[in-house]
């Protein structure tokens, strides 16, 4: 399979009151043709930025300080933005978080559901509408001719959510970008949004980059899966290895801190401390405050990238077991 | 929407039976007796005596509210001490130079407020922003008699482009249409400043927020998302602020109208409140109040237009 997009060293800067922040650090993926890659992390990772990034709609005070990314060989980041909206919702398309405030609660469903329609495909209204419909039917919403005609409001989360993605779905992007899609629905709905994801992405064949901090999507979605950890990739494999054999200790850290339904109960692990403070130079390990197998040279250097059998963690404990070969230069 | 009207129009009948008998305690409370100002100052006790009774006024206060009420509800606004015409004759013989007075005015305000406060949102921490907010801070602080006396000073007198004052042509002719340049930039100017410092925050509000992400992620044209995803979003909070608006231009048009000599129902009040003519100015507080009242009921319906949430049945 080919990679449909590849991150290549992305370094994302945000100008905040006390100074340059960096948020993303040195981040380097890929996703190929028809896979699903699962960005997870805690809140303020990066995660939704990297995300961002990628549709070219970071925050005004955000820049990408260094780094590509390549969408079917063509670096977005040299497009003009002209050139750019014409990906955003055709090639490339995003599904947000919060479904109660990211349709415009003034205009109907119909109108909303249409406008990619008619930006990128040039379709009539009317050719617009009936397309609407069949994208209605298709993410499973029932009486697809009336919720044209309705308004964000007169629906619920989960029906607003299965609108997202039948918007971000119009045009058959190769890649769709959700971006926490289940995070703000009921329990059960989730299940029901996650299902609809995979099975469009089997009946298009699109890629899909799922942002989550769930692990539980993880294992439902993922083909790969990348951990991030304060603006750093930590850990990133297939989604079997990650699981079964965790390297990073923030890993194995997120995975216990999981509650099991089967087998034997026992108490939920946390993870102590908090995040690192982006704004302050950051020496050594960027996990090393909160990772309970920190040694000497985690405080004082950062630790490369170490590959095992296209399994990439960033520790130093990898580091007696490796082989020089295998060692990627971060 | 018609469950909305009908109720806001009995509410409004009460709201008027309200006002009315606010307005005529207090009128009755001020100083200065109408009899001795209509008999003028030679008339004697007897004379002014019988003035009083001629209209009314020896008889107890709730008495002569309850005759003027029930006059009131049959659509009888009294008979002008001063002139002996019928009240109601004279507000809407006045009437129109106001009411174009007032929707010139807030014309005014929208085509200057509406824009500023967008390109202050869009160019936020520009020069351009910087120049249109200490513009309408200005024009917020700026009281609208010396706006007036200025704007005549300048274009009236010294390059005499425009006329002093009066509102006499037809507002259609080239003449009706330079006497109400200046009155209306003089009564709107307060209300252009609000309506742009409105605009500028809804704007700024509403360009953060989720949905507009949403259609940039669309790929909308930024054009498009501007004027069509944001604006009608942001024009919520300021249709508000120009209704409220509306009332403050009413009362503005007291002191627009005697800067610029305008036979409207403002001059007509202030020269009724001097004569103590009692049920010309009950009429025209009337007036007013159900012009203000009716132009809220229409703020409220354009809201359920322009934001489908809102649902008044």
């Amino acid at each position: 399979m080919t990679d449909i997009l590849q991150i290549e060293n992305l370094n994302i800067h945000f100008r905040t009151a006390e100074g340059s922040l960096s948020a993303v650090h040195d981040l380097s993926f890929s996703v190929k043709k028809g896979e699903t890659v699962c960005v997870v992390g805690e809140s303020g990772c990066g995660k939704s930025i990297s995300a961002l990034s990628i549709m070219g709609l970071l925050p005004e005070n955000g820049h990408i300080a260094q780094g590509k990314i390549l969408f079917e060989g063509t670096d977005l980041l040299s497009l003009k933005p002209d050139q750019m909206r014409k990906m955003r919702g055709n090639k490339i398309s995003m599904v947000f978080q919060e479904p109660m405030t990211a349709l415009n609660p003034v205009f109907t469903i119909g109108y909303q559901l249409r406008e990619p329609l008619r930006i990128h495909q040039g379709f009539s209204k009317k050719q617009a509408h009936v397309k609407g419909i069949e994208l209605l039917k298709q993410v499973g919403l029932s009486l697809p001719e009336q919720r044209m005609k309705q308004y964000p409001h007169e629906l619920s989360g989960g029906m607003r959510q299965r609108v997202m993605i039948a918007m971000a779905l119009a045009c058959h992007p190769q890649i769709l970008i959700a971006d926490e899609p289940t995070t703000a629905l009921d329990v059960t709905i989730q299940a029901q949004i996650l299902d609809l994801i995979n099975d469009m992405k089997e009946q298009l064949g699109t890629s899909v980059v799922m942002i989550t901090h769930d692990m539980g999507v993880v294992a439902e979605t993922a083909d790969r899966v990348v951990v991030m950890y304060a603006g750093e990739i930590v850990e990133e494999g297939d989604v079997e290895t990650v699981f079964n054999d965790p390297q990073h200790p923030y890993t194995k850290g997120l995975l216990a801190s999981v509650p099991k339904v089967e087998g034997e109960l026992t108490q939920l692990q946390a993870i102590p401390g908090s995040l690192p403070n982006l704004g302050e130079a950051i020496v050594g390990c960027r996990f090393q405050s909160r990772c309970p197998f920190a040694m000497d040279i985690c405080r004082s250097q950062a630790p490369p990238i170490y590959e095992e059998n296209g399994h990439q963690t960033r520790c130093w404990m990898k580091e007696g077991e490796s082989i020089a070969d295998n060692i990627v230069p971060s | 929407m018609s469950a909305l009207i009908i109720r806001r129009f009995i509410q409004m009948i009460f709201l008027l039976i309200g006002i009315s008998f606010i307005v005529f305690i207090s009128m009755h409370l001020a100083p200065g007796d109408p009899a001795s100002i209509i008999g003028g100052p030679t008339a004697t006790k007897a004379d002014i005596l019988g003035i009083r009774q001629r209209l009314g006024l020896d008889q107890p206060i709730l008495v002569q509210y309850w005759n003027y009420l029930v006059g009131l509800l049959h659509g009888d606004f009294g008979v002008s001490f001063q002139t002996q015409r019928s009240v109601a004759a004279e507000l809407f013989t006045r009437l129109p130079n106001t009411i174009n007075l007032a929707i010139a005015s807030v014309i005014v305000s929208v085509i200057i407020g509406i824009p500023a406060g967008i390109i202050s949102a869009l160019k936020q921490n520009s020069w351009l922003d910087v120049f249109s907010t200490t513009l309408s801070l200005g024009g917020i602080s700026i009281p609208n008699f010396w706006l007036g006396a200025m704007l005549i000073l300048v274009f009236a007198v010294h390059f005499q482009w425009l006329p002093v004052g009066g509102l006499d042509a037809p507002f259609w002719t080239l003449q009706g249409f330079k006497e109400m340049i200046l009155p209306a930039i003089t009564l709107g100017t307060g209300s252009a400043a609000m309506i742009a410092r409105m605009g500028r925050s809804s704007m700024l509000e509403i360009i953060h927020s989720d949905f507009v992400r949403t259609a940039r992620a669309k790929g909308v044209k930024e054009r498009v998302v501007i004027w069509v995803h944001c604006l009608r979003n942001a024009m919520i909070p300021v249709i508000t602020v120009i209704g409220l608006n509306f009332g403050f231009l009413l009362g503005g048009t007291i002191i627009t109208e005697q800067v610029f000599a305008i036979n409207g129902i403002g001059r007509l009040m202030i020269e009724s409140i001097g004569s103590r003519d009692f049920p010309m100015v009950q009429g025209a507080v009337l007036l007013v109040a159900a012009i203000f009242v009716f132009v809220n009921l229409v703020v409220d319906i354009v809201y359920a237009l322009i934001d489908p949430r809102i649902n008044y049945d």
